[in-house]
C-alpha cells in the first residue's frame, strides 16, 4: 500500500463509491475459467458440505454432501468434483506449442538449448475469497495420499478411482498460487482490490458481497450504504440476505437451517434401513429423496449468490484493458501447468508432505524472484502504479531538455552520451546510481551524474538531472538511430530493475548437504491412516 | 458486562456466533483428549514437555473441582494445585477455575486444563479443534490460541506465588489439535514467553476500572432495556478508539465502526492509514490537503499527500510518459 493507495481510499470514503487503483488489469484472465465456490462443514477440516462449480455462467454443477460426517458420501462427492475438474484440466493438456528451454546436459555438464512442449493454453481456477484458496489446497492435502482399490486392493476403506489425482492437481493449484503474479488459482477478492480501493479497511474487503457493493455502486448511489447491507442486513427468519462467500456457512444458517435438514435426513436413513418390506422401503426412500433435496436446494440457495458474485467481479475486471506484460507471467504459469502435467504423466508419486531442503529452498527463491517482477512489471504496465513508486523515490518522470553527444574512455571509444532530464520528482539518486527506462519493451541502462543547475533550456521548474546513457545504442560509432533520447521527449526512468535475474544455482536434491539434513528420503509417502470411525 | 445484548440493543449487533457443528465437533474432541482419567492427555504432556517419569494410565489424580460459584470453584482448584504438588503424582485439573485482576477487579478464568507433573509444575492445556496438519497449524489461530493460554499462565503464576516454596509454571504450554483429518489429538509445545510479557504489559498498563468510573457522569448505565439512544450516550460516554481489528474481537466493534466513520475517522480504514497521515484524522482533512486547499505545506505528511494527489490525477488523466 503506498500513499497513492491510500489516497484512492480516502477519496472512496469520500464519495461512497470505489476509486481506481489500477488503469489495465494486471491478472491474466482465461477465457475459460473453472469458477469453483465450495462450502464446508463448520469444525471439521476438509470436510466439504457442497459446492458450485463449472465454466458456464448460466449453468453451474451442484455438487452436495447431505451429510458431510460420512465417509461415503464424502468420497462419491470428491470423485463428482473429480469428475468435473480432471477433464477441464486435461482438456489443456493437448494442445501444445514449440518452445525452447535451457537444461544441463549430463553427459558434458554444459547448458544447452532443448526443445519442449509448452502447453498453448493453462486452465484458471477461480475461488470467491483467500480463504477458498486455502480450501483448494487442504482437498488437495487430504485427498493426495488416498489409495485406491486398484492402487491398494487392501486398503480398509478405498476412495474412488480419480480421487488421488484430483488431490494432486488441487495440490499443485495451491501450491501455484503462492507465487506472486501467478494466475492458475485466484481469489476473486484479491483481483477486485488488487485494481480497485474502497473505503473500507483491508479487513473488511475479505468480504465479496460489500467489495462488489462498492464497485458495482451505480453513480451518484452510496457503494458504502450497499456494502453495508450486504454485509450485514438479514431478514426476518435472521439469515443473512448476502451469505458468506465461504467455504465457512454462517452460524445461524447452520444452526436454523443446516442442523435441522441434516437431522431429517440422517432420520430418514435410518428408518430406510430398517425397513421391512418393498412398499415400505419405498415410501421411506421418497422421504429421503426429499431430505436430500431440501438440503441441496439450502447448499443452493448460499452458494448461487456468490457464484454470480463472483461473474459480476469477472464483468468488472474485464472492463479493464489487458495489461501487457500479465501475458508474460501467464506463460510462467503455462510453463507450471506443463511440468505439473509431465510429472503426472511420468507416473511419479504425489507431492511430499514436506518439501526436501532443496525444493524449499527453490520455491522460496522463485517467490521473491517473481515477487520483484510482478512489482516491476505492474510500474511498466500501469501508470497509476507508477505513480506510486515515484512517489517514493523509486522512479522518476520528466522532459528531456538536452542531449550532448560523448564517448567513453577506452580503446574503441563508444558512445556514452548524456541526457537532461528535468522532473518534479525526487528520485533517490547518488552518483552513479543505474536508471532504466523501457525501450521497444527492453530496459536501456543509464548512469546518473550529476545534479545540473537548470534544464539547459532558460525554463525552471523542477530539478534537473544528468544521465549517461550505457547501453542499447548498437555497436558502431554511432548511436542507432531512435537509441538515443531526444530534447523534448516524455520519459520515465525508474530504479529498479525491469527483469530479474535467477538466483544462485543449487544443488540436485540427491546432493543436498548433510548440514541440510542430506538427500531426501527417496521411499513414497505412505497414506494417512484412516481411523475406524466413521468421523473425519 | 453482556457485550454481545448491550451491541443489540444500540442496533448494531455483532456477528459473532458459534454453529452447533464446530461446538459439538469441539465437545466431542475434547471430551476424546480428557477421556479414560486423561490418560492420552498426560502421555501427551509427558512426550512434549517431561516433568516425570511416564505417567501409567489410570493411575493419574483427577480430583473432583465442582463448587458453588466461581470464588468456590476457584479456592477448591487453589487447594487441588497445592494438594497435587505435595502429591507429587500426575494430577489433571480439568477446567479449573482461576483468579487474575484485570484492572482492580477479580476476572475468573477457566482454561481446558492444567496438568501437575510429578516434579511439581503447572502446566497449561489448551484443547482446540482446529486441524495441525503435518504438523502445522494454522498461525493466526496458533497465535490467538497462545495469547489465551497467556493469560491463563498469568493467573496461574498468581496462584503458585501463594504457595511456598512457590511451583513453577511452565512458560511453555500444550497446544492440543485433531491430527490432520482425524479425530486422533496430536500436540506441540508452545512457547508463550513472549505473549506473557506482553500480557502482563498490558495488564499492568490497564486504566483501573474505578478510574473509568470515576470521569463517568453520575447515572451512566448500560442497563440494556434502555432506550438505543440513552445506550450510545452511555456507551460514548466511555472512550474507545476502534481500528479494523477490533471487528475480530469485541462485540461492540460494529457500533464503535459506525461512530468512527460517522465522525470521518481515518483510523476506520486501518492503523498504517492513519500513521500515515501524521496530524491528519479526518478523512476530509486528508483529502483537502491532498488536493492542497488545506494543511501546513511544511508538514510532510500534508507534503506527500499534496504531491500524490498531484501524481494520481496525472496518471489518471493518462498524461504520464
Amino acid at each position: 500500500m503506498t500513499l497513492t493507495d491510500d489516497l484512492a481510499r480516502l477519496e472512496a470514503t469520500a464519495t461512497g463509491r470505489a476509486r481506481p487503483r489500477a488503469t489495465v488489469r494486471h491478472r491474466h484472465l482465461s477465457e475459460r475459467p473453472l469458477v469453483f465456490v465450495p462450502l464446508t462443514t463448520a469444525g471439521e477440516a476438509g470436510a466439504p458440505l457442497g459446492a458450485l462449480i463449472g465454466t458456464e455462467r448460466t449453468s453451474p454443477r451442484l455438487l452436495v454432501v447431505p451429510q458431510p460426517r460420512d465417509r461415503d458420501l464424502r468420497f462419491a462427492f470428491l470423485a463428482q468434483l473429480a469428475d468435473t475438474v480432471l477433464p477441464y484440466v486435461e482438456s489443456y493438456a493437448d494442445d501444445v506449442e514449440a518452445a525452447e528451454r535451457t537444461e544441463t546436459d549430463p553427459e558434458t555438464g554444459k547448458r544447452v538449448k532443448v526443445e519442449v512442449d509448452l502447453c498453448a493454453d493453462a486452465p484458471q481456477l477461480i475461488v470467491p475469497s483467500r480463504a477458498g484458496i486455502e480450501f483448494v489446497r487442504l482437498l488437495g492435502r487430504s485427498t493426495r495420499f488416498r489409495r485406491t482399490a486398484e492402487q491398494d486392493p487392501d486398503t480398509p476403506h478405498p476412495a474412488p478411482p480419480r480421487v488421488p489425482l484430483l488431490g494432486r492437481w488441487l495440490t499443485h493449484f495451491g501450491e501455484r498460487a503462492r507465487v506472486p503474479g501467478s494466475a492458475l488459482l485466484l481469489a476473486m477478492t484479491d483481483l477486485l482490490s488488487r485494481h480497485w480501493a474502497t473505503g473500507q479497511s483491508s479487513l473488511e474487503e475479505q468480504h465479496l458481497g460489500a467489495l462488489l457493493a462498492w464497485i458495482e455502486a451505480p453513480a451518484g448511489g452510496s457503494g458504502a450504504e450497499a456494502a453495508l447491507r450486504a454485509e450485514l442486513a438479514r431478514d426476518a427468519a435472521g439469515q443473512l440476505l448476502c451469505p458468506p462467500a465461504g467455504p465457512a456457512t454462517d452460524p445461524a444458517f447452520d444452526n436454523d437451517l443446516l442442523a435441522p435438514a441434516v437431522e431429517r435426513y440422517d432420520r430418514a436413513r435410518t428408518a430406510l434401513a430398517a425397513a421391512e418390506d418393498g412398499l415400505a422401503a419405498d415410501a421411506r426412500l421418497a422421504e429421503l429423496t426429499a431430505a436430500e433435496r431440501e438440503i441441496r436446494a439450502l447448499v443452493e440457495s448460499r452458494t448461487r449468490p456468490t457464484w454470480d458474485a463472483v461473474w459480476r467481479g469477472l464483468d468488472a475486471l474485464c472492463t479493464l484493458p489487458a495489461a501487457e506484460r500479465a501475458e508474460d507471467r501467464w506463460r510462467s504459469d503455462r510453463w507450471s501447468f506443463t511440468a505439473h502435467r509431465d510429472r503426472v504423466a511420468a507416473g511419479e508419486p504425489p507431492q511430499p508432505r514436506r518439501d526436501d531442503a532443496v525444493t524449499a529452498a527453490q520455491k522460496l527463491a522463485t517467490r521473491e524472484r517473481e515477487q520483484a517482477r510482478l512489482d516491476a512489471q505492474e510500474a511498466l504496465d500501469d501508470p497509476l502504479v507508477m505513480a506510486g513508486r515515484r512517489l517514493r523515490g523509486e522512479a522518476f518522470a520528466g522532459e528531456v531538455t538536452q542531449v550532448v553527444m560523448a564517448y567513453g574512455e577506452g580503446r574503441s571509444p563508444r558512445p556514452r552520451p548524456l541526457v537532461t532530464v528535468r522532473t518534479a520528482d525526487r528520485p533517490h539518486l547518488d552518483e552513479g546510481v543505474k536508471v532504466y527506462r523501457s525501450l521497444g519493451g527492453k530496459p536501456q541502462a543509464a548512469q546518473f551524474v550529476t545534479y545540473a543547475a537548470d534544464g539547459g533550456d532558460g525554463r525552471d521548474g523542477g530539478a534537473a538531472l544528468v544521465l549517461r546513457i550505457l547501453d542499447k545504442m548498437g555497436r558502431g560509432k554511432e548511436p542507432e538511430p531512435g537509441s538515443v533520447p531526444e530534447a523534448g521527449d516524455r520519459l520515465c526512468w525508474t530504479l529498479f530493475e525491469h527483469e530479474q535475474r535467477g538466483g544462485p544455482k543449487l544443488p540436485d536434491p540427491e546432493d543436498t548437504p548433510w548440514t541440510h539434513g542430506g538427500p531426501p528420503d527417496a521411499t513414497a509417502e505412505s497414506p494417512d491412516p484412516v481411523t475406524a470411525e466413521d468421523t473425519l | 458486562m453482556p457485550k454481545a445484548e448491550l451491541a443489540r440493543s444500540l442496533g448494531a449487533p455483532a456477528a459473532f456466533g458459534q454453529s452447533q457443528f464446530a461446538f459439538m465437533r469441539g465437545h466431542a474432541f475434547e471430551a476424546r483428549v480428557k477421556a479414560d482419567g486423561g490418560a492420552e492427555l498426560l502421555r501427551l504432556t509427558h512426550a512434549h514437555l517431561g516433568g516425570g517419569p511416564e505417567p501409567v494410565p489410570g493411575e493419574a489424580r483427577v480430583p473432583d473441582l465442582s463448587a458453588a460459584g466461581p470464588e468456590g470453584r476457584s479456592a477448591r482448584t487453589e487447594l487441588a494445585l497445592r494438594e497435587a504438588t505435595a502429591a507429587g503424582a500426575w494430577t489433571l485439573l480439568d477446567h479449573p477455575m482461576l483468579v487474575l485482576d484485570v484492572a482492580g477487579t477479580p476476572a475468573f478464568l477457566e482454561p481446558d486444563a492444567v496438568v501437575v507433573a510429578p516434579d511439581g509444575t503447572w502446566t497449561v492445556v489448551e484443547i482446540k479443534s482446529f486441524p495441525m496438519v503435518d504438523g502445522a497449524a494454522d498461525a493466526a489461530k496458533v497465535g490467538a490460541a497462545a495469547r489465551q493460554s497467556a493469560v491463563y499462565a498469568l493467573a496461574l503464576q498468581d496462584a503458585a506465588a501463594r504457595l511456598d516454596p512457590a511451583p513453577e509454571v511452565r512458560h511453555r504450554v500444550l497446544l492440543v489439535c485433531p491430527k490432520d483429518f482425524s479425530n486422533l489429538p496430536a500436540a506441540s509445545a508452545v512457547d508463550i514467553r513472549k505473549q506473557l510479557s506482553v500480557t502482563r504489559r498490558q495488564l499492568s498498563r490497564l486504566t483501573r476500572v474505578e478510574e473509568i468510573a470515576a470521569t463517568l457522569p453520575p447515572g451512566t448505565t448500560f442497563d440494556v432495556t434502555r432506550s438505543p439512544a440513552e445506550l450510545t450516550a452511555a456507551v460514548e460516554a466511555v472512550p474507545a478508539t476502534y481500528a479494523p481489528e477490533c471487528l475480530a474481537a469485541c462485540e461492540l466493534a460494529f457500533h464503535c465502526r459506525a461512530r468512527a466513520r460517522a465522525a470521518d475517522e481515518v483510523t476506520a480504514l486501518g492503523r498504517s492509514l492513519r500513521a500515515e497521515l501524521g496530524a491528519l484524522t479526518t478523512v476530509e482533512a486528508a483529502l483537502a490537503a491532498a488536493r492542497g486547499e488545506a494543511g501546513d505545506p511544511d508538514d510532510p505528511a500534508v507534503a506527500a499527500l499534496r504531491r500524490a494527489g498531484e501524481l494520481r490525477a496525472e496518471a489518471l488523466a493518462g498524461g504520464a510518459a
